[in-house]
């Protein structure tokens, strides 16, 4: 392979993690548990929206062809990330008697934003400039991501009997494919080797190390190793759900392609 | 008719401070900082400008305006000159690039800049634009743009923002 499709391969994994997971933040709008979160949550989506922009530019640029296209037009298969960002929130849809977990939802954001703060760090020394400019401008918002969920979660570990034990199962479900996150795919030794991103193993770590830490000051233990149950998201494994994700959020790109340059 | 490069690039600047920001009218994007350069290239005029959130709507808004009002100016002093208008992220665009006169105008609609010598992790310092008081709480660093944070003032019981720290 080309340098040039190895570079492209890390940076759908970026674009498309952004991407999903700002999609699943918007299906929380109205939902969220009072107002304030409301403002937070959708603010906090929006900018993640901007980064899943910006890194779907740099593929622009690369002529991977139009940003829109390469957000909306792809098959399942051709995506990039994570399986545990493409998760649904809960049972039900947007419109139809949703029954979302927030406990879910707190311990995914905030695991996630958390190798996310790893991976910016290390992107940020990245051999290719522009990934560097831009983990350098997704830091300065992402900081204020990251220190929302940690305080979530702080709460919610130290709140009533019944938030602690959703809290303690939402753990459990989210490190059953949390290693899918930190999975860097079937090319991760050359992404390394050209010093596009530092080593799987090394950014695993470091971002375990944290997370551990973040769980014992709330007096719980992160057991073993993380899995990847439902498969690796970066080698272009998928569920339904992120099928399911794709059609609602093209709907109107399909349909309306004037409506859709808005 | 030829202008000289100088005087095309004060024009230029000159009609960058119309550009208002969409979602803080009084100020511009001049004052907020937003403008990175301005080069002037044979019959080109190409501007620069940092995005202050990557994902504030109000980018495309702001090009076109950009566009416009540039177009305007220069236009008057020569018809063949053109204009672009691109962004980029390196500089990151950060709070401390709002200049006193955009501090002074952002009070004026209720929002607070924090000092633009605050590090990441500081904790604010934070004046109520209304009354001038330290003595505030910090409702919701997020608030109804990206760029803003929601406040309460308890000397002057007034709610007001602050643009959020970016450093």
């Amino acid at each position: 392979m080309t340098d040039n499709k190895i570079l492209r391969e890390l940076i759908y994994q970026l674009a498309d993690d952004n991407f999903i997971h700002s999609y699943r933040g918007s299906e929380w709008l109205g939902l969220v548990p009072h107002i304030e979160e409301d403002v937070a949550y959708s603010s906090i989506t929006q900018d993640t929206m901007g980064h899943a922009y910006m890194f779907y530019k740099l593929l622009e640029e690369m002529g991977e062809g139009n940003s829109d296209e390469l957000a909306h037009a792809r098959k399942p298969k051709d995506f990039r990330n994570a399986i545990l960002l493409e998760e649904k929130n809960g049972t039900g849809t947007y419109l139809d008697n949703p029954d979302y977990d927030w406990a879910f939802t707190v311990v995914r954001n905030l695991f996630y934003n958390v190798y996310k703060e790893t991976q910016l760090e290390s992107l940020k020394q990245s051999s290719y400039e522009p990934l560097s400019i831009t983990a350098r401008k997704i830091e300065t918002e992402q900081y204020y991501h990251l220190m929302h969920w940690k305080t979530w979660f702080m709460q919610l570990m130290q709140s009533t009997e019944e938030a602690r034990t959703r809290m303690e199962n939402a753990i459990r479900r989210v490190w059953k494919d949390f290693g899918g996150v930190i999975s860097q795919g079937r090319y991760a030794d050359e992404f390394s080797a050209r010093k596009y991103i530092e080593p799987e193993e090394v950014l695993g770590q470091r971002c375990l190390d944290k997370l551990g830490e973040l769980c014992k000051s709330v007096d719980f233990n992160l057991e073993g190793k993380p899995g990847m149950e439902k498969g690796n998201g970066r080698n272009g494994e998928h569920t339904e759900d992120l099928k399911q994700a794709l059609e609602t959020l093209s709907e109107v790109y399909f349909s309306d392609a004037e409506a859709s340059s808005w | 008719m030829t202008v000289n490069t100088q005087d095309l690039q004060k024009e230029v600047w000159k009609s960058l401070d119309n550009v208002m920001d969409p979602e803080m009218e009084p100020v511009s994007i001049v004052e907020l900082g937003m403008v990175e350069d301005v080069e002037v290239e044979g019959k080109n005029v190409n501007v620069t400008l940092l995005p202050t959130f990557s994902g504030c709507p109000a980018l495309d808004m702001i090009k076109e305006n950009v566009i416009d009002e540039v177009e305007q100016a220069i236009q008057k002093l020569d018809e063949s000159l053109k204009v672009q208008v691109k962004f980029r992220y390196d500089p990151p665009w950060t709070t401390d690039r709002i200049n006193e006169s955009g501090r002074e105008k952002l009070k004026t609609i209720g929002i607070a800049v924090p000092d633009p010598d605050q590090k990441r992790g500081d904790s604010w310092e934070v004046r109520c634009p209304y009354c001038d008081s330290v003595t505030v709480t910090m409702e919701n660093i997020f608030g109804p743009t990206a760029c803003r944070s929601i406040l309460y003032c308890k000397s002057c019981r007034n709610p007001f923002e602050a643009m959020k720290p970016i450093a």
